[in-house]
């Protein structure tokens, strides 16, 4: 086979100015924090992008003050009103959507091409959505009234989508929020501070306190605070859980998965594999809805790994601003380090380690595209969320199996199905403990559909008519 | 010396293009102090037949756009109606009470309720939609989706009114003939000209002016209108003619309503304008 070489294709970073330094998003103003500030880095590369604030559990207060005092103003406007608010934030997200792709792609490591055609346009849309919810909250049948300050964590792997899925929805049925984003990506949110302003969104409404772990814990404690949204590990959600147990609080919690993507011997073969790269290795499998097990059904395996592997032998991984690139880099040192270390474990519990020959980058955190074949449902890598670009594969004979082996986790986010029978794909939909199925697709999302798990993988949907419940006192 | 206004030829809006009537007939428009505003095209027979052509040519890609599309087609819409405020403010005071301040009010009521309608592109389906718990091994699931070409003989009130009418036809993917206020039909053009510049393909609305009585009852019983909107038809006998002649192939009917334009319009004039499809689907191994 011909093997053709790919000129660069760069996405010019002209686009995004950065500051050296930034502070928080309080009551319409970046003021200082008090905390000390941190550096957030390039993953591709490891060179400082700028300096951001921490907020000390003050600094939070501050915000939730702000918010509270917003929320009067905004829970009595008329929905119509706050919908205006919200469309014009929807349209300045579109209008702006080429820089905060660069910037989502410099701060969190993923594709351009990803950050481009994927995020952006999805955040847009999902202001959209909520947007036209706000004046037809008695159409949805949860009531209208507002919960007050909503206090939101997010995580790192969608840092703008995620501040989407969860400012959208509260500030369209009426509440106020206080947002700590990732510490590790948190220039987005700072970005969406000055939409806000260019919004001319009234002060207080939306309020963007940085910094690690401390700060969350601050919002999601702080006894001003009537609901509570988490997306992140199951391990934080546990504590988050255990923090507001016995308060009034509202709790939404969007965890971990170790999906299960299951092919039938039936499937349309391409455009299982297809899928399955794209269930994994679609942001570098940070996703927590990823379909890091492969279920094959055995008649098929060889025929399916084979076609996999050529596949993974295409995938382009490197410079995550240059529009070829399909897997960029790995968000953190610290994540790379337990990708590494989930991955020694697989091998040294006996499964069979492969990748595809591809050359990383000298410096910044990569991990190649890689694939674990002859995993037992006993084995760490079938029962732990990797979190990166790691695929378990697994066998099974029977649909009956498959359930079994799909459903034997105890997270239950998303789950896929491959086969041309329909029957088929509603009968194992119907079995599984999942949140999400997709059936003949993976990973996609979209703001009219629920998004959310069972089990552990915590409770609550964002999105939809349902995605209204978690912000309205019910 | 004060200059001479150029004026604007009032013409029918049919398939994204602004043609005169076939016939070439036209109506004088006055204000209702008697004074002259411009003349209208006397669409006729043959011009309501060319515009239920162009809605049903438009209605397969319209009905197929995504919901988050549409949305995003109305809410622009709504974009370029407030863009031209004044204009409308202006154009509309002298054929209404109360004046300027009145005209602008309307116009911004007009603005917010495209927004409305914007809005309920993609939500009209989790309302009206659901999924049906039937006794077996069975999928089922309800969808509404838009009955096809809706004829509208709009009400008099000619801006917040006809677009009233307008967009909750429109929203959910069905495709219209408009038969504007006889009196007041110049907004219903300028109308045009937005939803021209809007992304709104060619042939989802057409506007036809000219005489209630002449044009409605060809509309009521054209073979190929799915629907029948006759909120603006005043005269009680040409209403039931209508109605009577809309039988004919079962158009879905909206009988003429005094409506209050300013209250809270409800989701009714999307959901007389859907029908409901209901799939079946076996689950087993």
């Amino acid at each position: 086979m011909a093997i053709f070489e790919y000129a660069p294709a760069p996405e010019s970073t002209d686009v995004v100015d950065i500051k050296p330094s930034y502070g928080l998003f309080i009551n319409g103003e970046f003021v200082d924090g008090s905390g000390p500030t941190f550096k957030t880095i390039n993953p591709a590369t490891e060179v400082p992008l700028a300096e951001i604030a921490t907020a000390t559990s003050d600094d939070v207060d501050r915000a939730v003050q702000a918010a509270r005092k917003a929320f009067g103003v905004w829970s009595a406007l008329p929905g119509a009103e706050r919908a205006k608010y919200l469309f014009r934030i929807a349209r300045i997200i579109q209008e702006r959507a080429r820089e905060l792709a660069v910037l989502e792609s410099l701060d969190n490591g993923k594709p351009i091409r990803e950050s481009r055609d994927v995020d952006l346009p999805l955040v847009a849309a999902h202001f959209f959505y909520y947007a036209g919810w706000a004046d037809k909250l008695e159409y949805a049948g949860f009531g209208t009234k507002a919960l007050g300050v909503a206090g939101q964590v997010i995580p790192w792997n969608f840092p703008l989508l995620m501040l989407a899925w969860k400012i959208a929805p509260a500030l369209a049925c009426g509440n106020t929020v206080v947002l700590k984003p990732a510490e590790t990506t948190p220039l987005t949110a700072l970005w969406f501070a000055d939409i806000c302003r260019q919004a001319d969104l009234p002060p207080g409404v939306v309020n963007i306190v940085t910094g690690a772990g401390d700060t969350g814990a601050a919002v999601v404690a702080h006894p001003d605070v009537n609901k509570v949204a988490f997306t992140g590990s199951t391990e934080v959600g546990r504590i988050i859980a255990r923090t507001v147990a016995g308060t009034d609080k509202k709790l939404t919690l969007e965890l971990g998965g170790k999906a299960a993507n299951i092919v039938f011997e039936d499937a349309a073969i391409d455009q299982a594999v297809e899928g399955i790269v794209n269930g994994i290795f679609f942001n570098q499998g940070h996703v927590c809805c990823a379909g890091s097990r492969l279920l094959v059904q055995e008649s098929i395996q060889d025929e399916l790994l084979d076609s996999l592997k050529r596949r993974l032998g295409t995938l382009r991984v490197g410079d995550p601003l240059d529009k070829n690139t399909d897997v960029g880099a790995i968000n953190s040192a610290d994540q790379l380090a337990k990708i590494r270390e989930l991955s020694e474990i697989g091998e040294s519990e006996g499964a069979l380690r492969w990748s595809p020959a591809c050359e990383l980058p000298e410096r910044g955190f990569w991990f190649p595209p890689t694939i674990f074949t002859g995993v037992a449902q006993s084995h760490t890598i079938a029962r732990d969320e990797i979190f990166g670009p790691v695929l378990s594969v697994l066998t099974f004979r029977t649909p009956a199996e498959a359930v079994e082996k799909a459903n034997n986790t105890p997270y239950g986010l998303s789950a896929g199905i491959w086969t041309e029978k329909g029957s088929r794909i509603l009968w194992m939909a119907d079995k599984l403990r999942a949140g999400v199925v997709w059936a003949n697709t993976f990973n996609k999302f979209d703001p009219a559909s629920p998004f959310g798990g069972y089990k552990e993988s915590g409770y609550g949907r964002e999105g939809g008519l349902l995605g209204l419940e978690a912000y309205l006192d019910v | 010396m004060s200059r001479l206004s150029v004026r604007k030829t009032y013409k029918l809006y049919i398939g994204g293009a602004f043609p005169r009537s076939e016939s070439g007939r036209s109506y004088p428009v006055t204000s209702p102090k008697g004074e002259f505003l411009a003349n209208a095209s006397q669409a006729s027979r043959k011009d309501a037949r060319d515009a239920v052509v162009a809605a049903r040519k438009a209605f397969p890609g319209w009905s197929g756009a995504t919901p988050y599309n549409r949305g995003q087609i109305l809410y622009r819409v709504a974009e370029m109606l407030e863009g031209r405020r004044a204009q409308f403010a202006e154009e509309s005071a002298p054929v209404r009470q109360g004046g300027k301040r009145a005209a602008l009010e309307a116009v911004d009521a007009t603005v917010d309720r495209l927004v409305w309608y914007a809005g309920w592109s993609d939500k009209i389906a989790a309302v009206r939609g659901a999924a049906n718990p039937v006794a077996g091994p069975y999928f089922n699931l309800s969808s509404p989706e838009p009955t096809g070409v809706v004829a509208i003989v709009a009400p008099a009130d000619p801006l917040l009114g006809l677009v009233s009418v307008v967009a909750p036809v429109i929203v959910t993917g069905n495709t219209c003939v408009v038969v504007a206020s006889e009196p007041s039909p110049l907004a219903s053009i300028t109308l045009a000209e937005v939803l021209a510049t809007s992304d709104l393909p060619g042939g989802v609305v057409n506007v036809l002016t000219g005489r209630q009585a002449e044009l409605a009852p060809w509309l009521a019983s054209h073979m190929d209108v799915n629907g029948l909107d006759l909120t603006g038809v005043a005269d009680a006998d040409l209403a039931l003619r209508c109605e009577q002649a809309a039988a004919e192939n079962l158009k879905r009917v909206l009988r003429p309503a005094q409506e209050d334009w300013t209250a809270d319009p409800g989701i009714g004039r999307m959901t007389r304008f859907l029908e409901t499809k209901t799939v079946w689907h076996p689950v087993g191994i």
